[in-house]
């Protein structure tokens, strides 16, 4: 089985970010950026299925400006095989996104696409789904387990009230969330390996995919900020102040 | 302008994050339809008839539909979908999963866990884990919705009950199958729709530990959340996650116990009315954002907690 993993680079995730004074996005200049958490997950998920003899190959894909490369060398240093930057400075919606990956999955034709839940920057949890139903296939997104079965997989997901298991037929695409494993760090002599392993660098043009956003970004502002409260010293305090100033018990 | 709203029930109840799902769509203006899919749906497509400023409610069954598989909702809602020009579902695990698979379909961009209304085109949605807000303007002619319950009041009832009508649900794919489920079974208020929420972090040690915060909950008829922490170290089940990756509430009242206060975290709590934090570490960013903080070993502050709370009345 071959597995794609679209990666994304983002904003580190510990990083606060700052609204830009005339409001026209958030400031990412001179930030830390890492991979998403989730894409990270989703490498993970791709890279132990092939340690148990489930998967031979493992293509990760980018799509983003040049710096989105070293995303990729994460992936590999990680265990992937190859990657694909598709380089583009525009800002790319998720449908735009699962437009492009259909491109690749028809050129690559892999059985599986794992992908992250959401990207912690926009925060859409769109993608994933976008792309199965382009390629008409299933689905299993928030995926906290995943086990292979004869020419399906059977997936755990995390859902408001628990957890519900489907078993998708293959080629399917799987959205990973947090609990469905814990990303290894890549090491020193596999970060030097993940340097002579190959990226393809490609544009949107190449796959004849309109990027134009849809949704056009009037502003971007601060929300509304919480005023500073007040400490109490009792528990007491605390139970009096919450009945009789807040009125909320 | 026509709206579709896409309920939500469970166990024959219609859930309340469509009534908010609802008032969403009044402000796009135009009719509202809403349309109920499941299994012996009678009952909750009932109550949708009633909820304020709905026109109509379409009904249909179907197993696929109960579980609410994204491969059975694509079909189904992409049969009616000429006839409206939003169509909108609460932005919980469920629509998170359908609503991009039939905007893709339809080749429209999601607007995802909306926050405001601004116009018929026009819509407020957080990004970055609720450190920012964006305003987005939608050049699609379809818009399709996600809607943050917790942002929109809950729409109540009306005089009249709306017609429903019955529609037949498009065989789903059979690529995906509904194996099992595993709900987490509890007597205490949803958490997404309480009034009242108290969190336990990594500070609460143990999952046995939980037992404290449960005393207090009764009391006090709240729901029991908790951190990223907690729940990784295995103390209590996932959906009990609040935060940018867990569920999202804005109770009238908010007790973090034990819970440092990571921008994940505070992105699915900081709406709350009034925030309680209870923390031994007075560094800790959750008092940042606290109305009232308490600096104490919760060990010692939760079971006194609840004896005032006795004194009190509760």
């Amino acid at each position: 089985m071959k597995i794609l993993v679209p990666v994304k680079r983002v904003v580190d995730y510990n990083v606060k970010v700052r609204v830009k004074p005339d409001q026209s996005g958030v400031d990412l200049a001179n930030v830390k950026m890492s991979m998403n958490p989730f894409c990270e997950i989703a490498v993970e998920e791709a890279i132990r299925m092939k340690e148990k003899g489930l998967a031979e190959e493992i293509v990760v894909i980018s799509i983003g400006p040049t710096q989105a490369q070293e995303t990729i060398r994460t992936a590999l240093a990680m265990g992937a095989d190859r990657g694909i930057l598709i380089q583009t400075d525009e800002r790319v919606e998720p449908l735009a996104v699962a437009k492009l990956l259909a491109k690749v999955v028809e050129e690559e034709s892999p059985e599986l696409v794992m992908l992250g839940k959401q990207a912690i920057d926009d925060d859409s949890n769109a993608t994933g789904q976008m792309l199965a139903a382009l390629l008409g296939w299933p689905q299993a997104t928030f995926a906290s387990a995943v086990e292979k079965e004869d020419g399906s997989l059977k997936v755990t997901r995390e859902i408001d009230g628990g957890l519900q298991t489907l078993s998708v037929s293959l080629p399917a695409v799987v959205t990973s969330d947090l609990r469905l494993n814990e990303p290894r760090y890549a090491s020193l002599p596999n970060i030097m390996k993940a340097k002579r392993k190959p990226i393809d660098t490609k544009s949107p043009d190449d796959y004849g995919v309109d990027i134009s956003p849809r949704l056009e970004v009037i502003k971007v502002s601060e929300p509304p900020k919480r005023k500073g409260g007040v400490k109490v010293e009792t528990v007491a305090e605390l139970v009096d102040k919450l009945k009789n100033e807040a009125g909320v018990i | 302008m026509t709206v579709l709203v896409i309920a939500e029930h469970l166990d024959g109840e219609l859930n309340e994050a469509t009534r908010a799902a609802v008032s969403a769509a009044k402000k796009l203006g135009g009719d509202i339809h809403v349309l109920v899919a499941g299994k012996d749906a009678q009952k909750v497509a009932e109550a949708a008839a009633k909820v304020d400023g709905v026109a109509k409610v379409l009904q249909t069954e179907g197993d696929a539909l109960e579980k609410k598989i994204a491969e059975a909702m694509e079909p189904l809602v992409l049969s009616i979908a000429d006839q409206y020009d939003a169509i909108l579902a609460p932005a919980t695990t469920a629509g998170k999963n359908f609503m991009p698979r039939i905007a893709a379909k339809l080749d429209v961009m999601q607007i995802s866990d909306i926050t405001s209304v601004e116009s018929e085109d026009t819509f407020i949605r957080p990004i970055y884990a609720g450190n920012a807000m964006m305003t987005v303007k939608s050049s699609d002619a379809k818009k399709v919705i996600t809607v943050r319950p917790t942002t929109f009041e809950k729409a109540g009832d009306q005089d009249s009950a709306a017609p429903i009508e019955s529609i037949d649900a498009p065989e789903a794919s059979a690529k995906s199958e509904f194996v099992s489920e595993e709900l987490s079974k509890s007597d205490r208020p949803e958490l997404a729709s309480a009034k009242i929420v108290i969190s336990g972090g990594r500070g609460m040690g143990s999952g046995e530990n939980f037992e404290i915060l449960d005393r207090v909950a009764d009391k006090l008829n709240a729901a029991v959340g908790a951190s990223r922490a907690a729940v990784d170290a295995g103390y209590v089940p996932n959906d009990y996650q609040v935060g940018q990756t867990g569920k999202v509430v804005a109770p009238e009242l908010y007790i973090a116990v034990g819970i440092s206060g990571a921008i994940q975290h505070l992105a699915g709590m900081k709406d709350s009315k009034v925030i309680v934090a209870i923390n031994k570490d007075e560094e800790a960013p959750i008092f940042q954002v606290a109305d009232y903080g308490l600096v104490a070993d919760l060990f010692n502050a939760i079971p006194e907690l609840e004896k005032e709370l006795e004194k009190v009345g509760y």
